[in-house]
């Protein structure tokens, strides 16, 4: 029964031991890495990632992927600047931009689950698509001479950091205890695992493959509005490489690509060990170009070891 | 005269389900020969160990006098052996002159490829078999039938010497049977073996010299064509003792559960279906492959659209469009393909038993773990499913518990009308007697049962009736008391 469950969890336990040492490692070199400041700037910096490795862990499980987030988070982000420049209310931006990105999510969720238009077609479509309309519109100019209430959404730099790693800790929360106690998450698991027996069972692939993309979108858009109140200005290139921060949050945490296997537990620690290494290394007084061929090592690691971990779980007793 | 191929002794088993033993077949140059036998008696496996498709785990071929010692698809290639099977197995993007050069090139795969050599010699052995196909057409745009001319094609110009044809008229017009009738003719006098699986046994004596029995696995014997009438093939294929023993009690039937009324779907292929399953009662759906049963199972179930005649539960007429109407009106479907259809692979045991009623579990907090889990563990018990934990994957188990999980989901919806799909296809003994019991303790307790299933003696002694089903639609239905091996076979095969 124990073991049953250690061997249910390893991928996720794998990828907390590497983020384990990683710290232990960066405490020993460089104990200036764990001051306050520094730890809260990882946070903030890293919670809109979370949010959006949030979605793209159900659209995993479910066994599709969306390269098209980074994009729709660059529409998301002008969208928000333009909207607040313009003389939206605050607050009213955070539903504002939920339904903008939702509607960009709906769109690949019709592309993929009613035309069945393979999703890495589909979101690499819409990735070009949302990116290049995004630079005829704005001819690449940022948004700039916000109102002062933008930043922060006002609160203030100290409560407005809390509010973004807040948002960012109960969506994963509440989509975690969604995913195990929802319906939806038990039709989610068993469409990504197989999705023929799933339909067999009464499921509806194509309706649940439309709301997770759905969901995604909402999810982007909440996720760069977060993003946008850091700053005072909205560049028009953000989120550039989101998509693959967050796909590889995801697969090093230990969600199967291959669909029907996965936790957001795993997602968080995935976030923290790819978001961390670039500090890491910079505190370590390693240069910082060695940051991405790091993390390229790790998902090669975390992948390989799918593979040898899929080896030894589908061999039948 | 040498045989130009010996099978000898040739043991296969599957997950513990032996598909062959002790079978034999010996194949003369220049002749056709048939292979039959019931669903399931071990053509396919012994085709796939000649073609090096699957590797026998025990016994001997011998090809001109030589033994081969171990034989790859590759190697029969080599050889010379060429299967052509039913469902043409073409490259549908491909040009017809490049489906048939890939099975002639050799030479690595950076040699060049001559594109008008290859036009030309596809030409050649199109007009050799009388096909009047351009090579460059789209190989997935030809019928059926010229697809299967093609693949003849093909065999040909590799200079096969052995021919497996399996079940190469089913899908071809009188006129284009003739056709390939005339093409074999041709290639036996040019000395090939040819052998020839069919069901249709009416074209065995106009094509076959010799045919071959085969039976539970076993080879039965060989005998020239002209020896045996239809009746004497019949006897030969089912002839077996009915020996083991089956569970099955008298029970009193209750009202009638599941009718169907000139039911049929056009896109399933099915027609004119009049069935009527009681409470309490099993009944079989007998039919060769293709017959049209799992059709029906899926038409029931509303996987594919029923447009035809009427579906009436307990009285009431219901349309059923998709399978979460079917779960909510009390029918379960257990499919046949386990691994594709049946469970989720990666979910634990007690989440695919629950996937199908998770109805029971809603609580105002989300999900009721304390009661799946009592579910599951009251299933895992009353199924006898063998495993360390309910949350173990269900990929850890073995087939047969795979079976059982599949079983206890359904039976967790507490189902009126239970459609089973070859229920102990590839499980082992012990789980087959278990999967038995169960039937008849749920048709004892009033659950209407149809068992589709391609094992005669399971058919005969698990059914309270029997319904034969042909091209579609059902021949006949015979009471336990009149169906033999024998009835229900010639039924199946139109005799």
């Amino acid at each position: 029964m124990k073991s049953v469950i250690w061997s249910r969890y390893k991928r996720e336990l794998a990828a907390a031991v590497a983020y384990l040492a990683l710290l232990v490692a960066v405490g020993a070199v460089a104990p200036s890495f764990y001051s306050a400041a520094n730890l809260r700037d990882l946070l903030v910096n890293n919670a809109p990632v979370l949010i959006v490795a949030t979605g793209m862990t159900m659209v995993i499980i479910v066994r599709e992927i969306d390269i098209s987030v980074g994009s729709q988070f660059a529409v998301c982000s002008v969208v928000a600047g333009l909207l607040a420049k313009a003389g939206a209310p605050i607050p009213l931006l955070i539903p504002a931009l939920i339904a903008v990105g939702a509607a960009m999510g709906a769109l690949n969720g019709w592309l993929i689950g009613r035309l069945r238009i393979p999703s890495i077609i589909a979101t690499l479509a819409m990735y070009v698509a949302w990116r290049d309309a995004l630079r005829w519109a704005t001819q690449g100019a940022w948004v700039q001479g916000l109102p002062d209430d933008f930043q922060w959404f006002g609160l203030g730099q100290s409560r407005g950091q809390w509010l973004i790693v807040a948002a960012a800790i109960a969506l994963l929360v509440f989509f975690a205890w969604a995913l195990r106690n929802l319906r939806a998450g038990r039709a989610l698991y068993a469409v990504g695992s197989q999705r023929e027996a799933a339909r067999l069972l009464g499921l509806n692939p194509s309706a649940l493959v439309f709301g997770v993309f759905t969901l995604m979108g909402a999810l982007v858009g909440l996720a760069a509005l977060l993003n946008a109140v850091r700053f005072a200005t909205v560049p028009s290139n953000a989120g550039t490489g989101l998509e693959l921060k967050a796909i590889a949050s995801v697969v090093v945490g230990g969600t199967a690509i291959s669909g029907g296997r996965g936790t957001l537990i795993g997602t968080l620690i995935g976030t923290a060990l790819l978001g961390t290494t670039g500090t890491a290394l910079t505190f370590a007084g390693i240069n910082p170009f060695w940051e991405k061929a790091m993390q390229g090592a790790i998902i090669l690691v975390a992948l390989i070891s799918e593979v040898a971990l899929g080896r030894l779980t589908h061999e039948p007793r | 005269m040498k045989p130009l191929l010996q099978v000898r002794a040739i043991d296969k088993s599957y997950a513990g389900v032996q598909a062959l033993r002790d079978a034999h077949l010996e194949l003369f140059a220049g002749e056709v020969h048939a292979l039959v036998g019931e669903n399931g008696a071990g053509k396919s496996t012994l085709i796939k160990i000649i073609t090096g498709a699957v590797e026998p785990d025990g016994g001997e071929i011998w090809l001109n006098g030589q033994r081969v010692a171990e034989i790859s698809p590759r190697r029969a290639k080599e050889l010379g052996i060429a299967a052509i099977y039913q469902q043409p197995a073409l490259f549908p993007e491909l040009s017809v002159a490049e489906n048939i050069a890939l099975g002639l090139e050799s030479g690595g795969l950076l040699a060049r490829v001559n594109w008008r050599a290859r036009r030309q010699q596809a030409a050649a052995l199109l007009a050799r078999v009388g096909a009047r196909i351009l090579p460059d057409r789209e190989a997935g745009a030809l019928t059926m039938a010229e697809q299967q001319l093609v693949e003849i094609a093909r065999a040909i110009g590799a200079r096969s010497r052995i021919l497996i044809m399996d079940e190469p008229t089913a899908a071809l017009s009188e006129e284009e049977t003739r056709h390939l009738f005339r093409v074999i003719g041709e290639l036996r006098d040019a000395g090939v073996a040819v052998i020839y699986i069919s069901h249709r046994l009416e074209e065995l004596s106009a094509i076959a010299d010799r045919v071959t029995v085969l039976r539970d696995g076993r080879t039965i014997g060989t005998y020239r064509m002209e020896e045996l009438d239809r009746q004497q093939l019949i006897r030969l294929m089912v002839g077996r003792e009915l020996s083991a023993v089956f569970p099955w009690r008298a029970r009193k039937l209750g009202e009638p559960v599941l009718e169907l009324c000139d039911f049929g779907s056009s896109t399933a292929g099915i027609e004119n279906i009049n069935l009527t399953v009681h409470a309490g009662e099993i009944v079989g759906l007998a039919g060769l492959v293709g017959a049209g049963r799992t059709e029906l199972a899926r038409a029931i179930f509303g996987l594919v659209p029923a447009d035809r005649g009427e579906l009436r539960l307990r009285g009431v007429p219901v349309r059923i469009g998709d399978p979460t109407q079917a779960i909510a009106c009390g029918i379960a479907y257990l499919p046949e393909d386990r691994q594709r259809h049946g469970v989720i692979p990666e979910m634990a045991i007690s989440a695919n038993i629950t996937l199908a009623s998770l109805d029971a579990l809603a609580s105002p907090w989300g999900m009721d773990f304390r009661r799946e889990r009592a579910i599951a563990a009251h299933y895992v018990q009353r199924l006898g499913i063998k495993t360390p934990s309910i949350y173990a994957p269900v990929q850890t188990l073995s087939g047969g518990n795979q079976q059982k999980v599949a079983l206890g989901r359904w039976l967790a919806t507490e189902p009126q009308v239970i459609i089973l799909d070859e229920p102990t296809q590839g499980v082992d003994v012990g789980t087959k007697a278990e999967i038995h019991r169960l039937m008849i303790e749920l048709a004892a307790q009033g659950a209407a049962i149809l068992m589709i299933s391609s094992e005669m003696p399971e058919l005969l002694g698990m059914s309270d009736r029997i319904a034969v089903m042909r091209e579609g639609t059902i021949v006949a239905q015979l009471a336990r008391e009149e169906a033999t091996q024998e009835r229900v076979l010639a039924l199946a095969l139109g005799q």
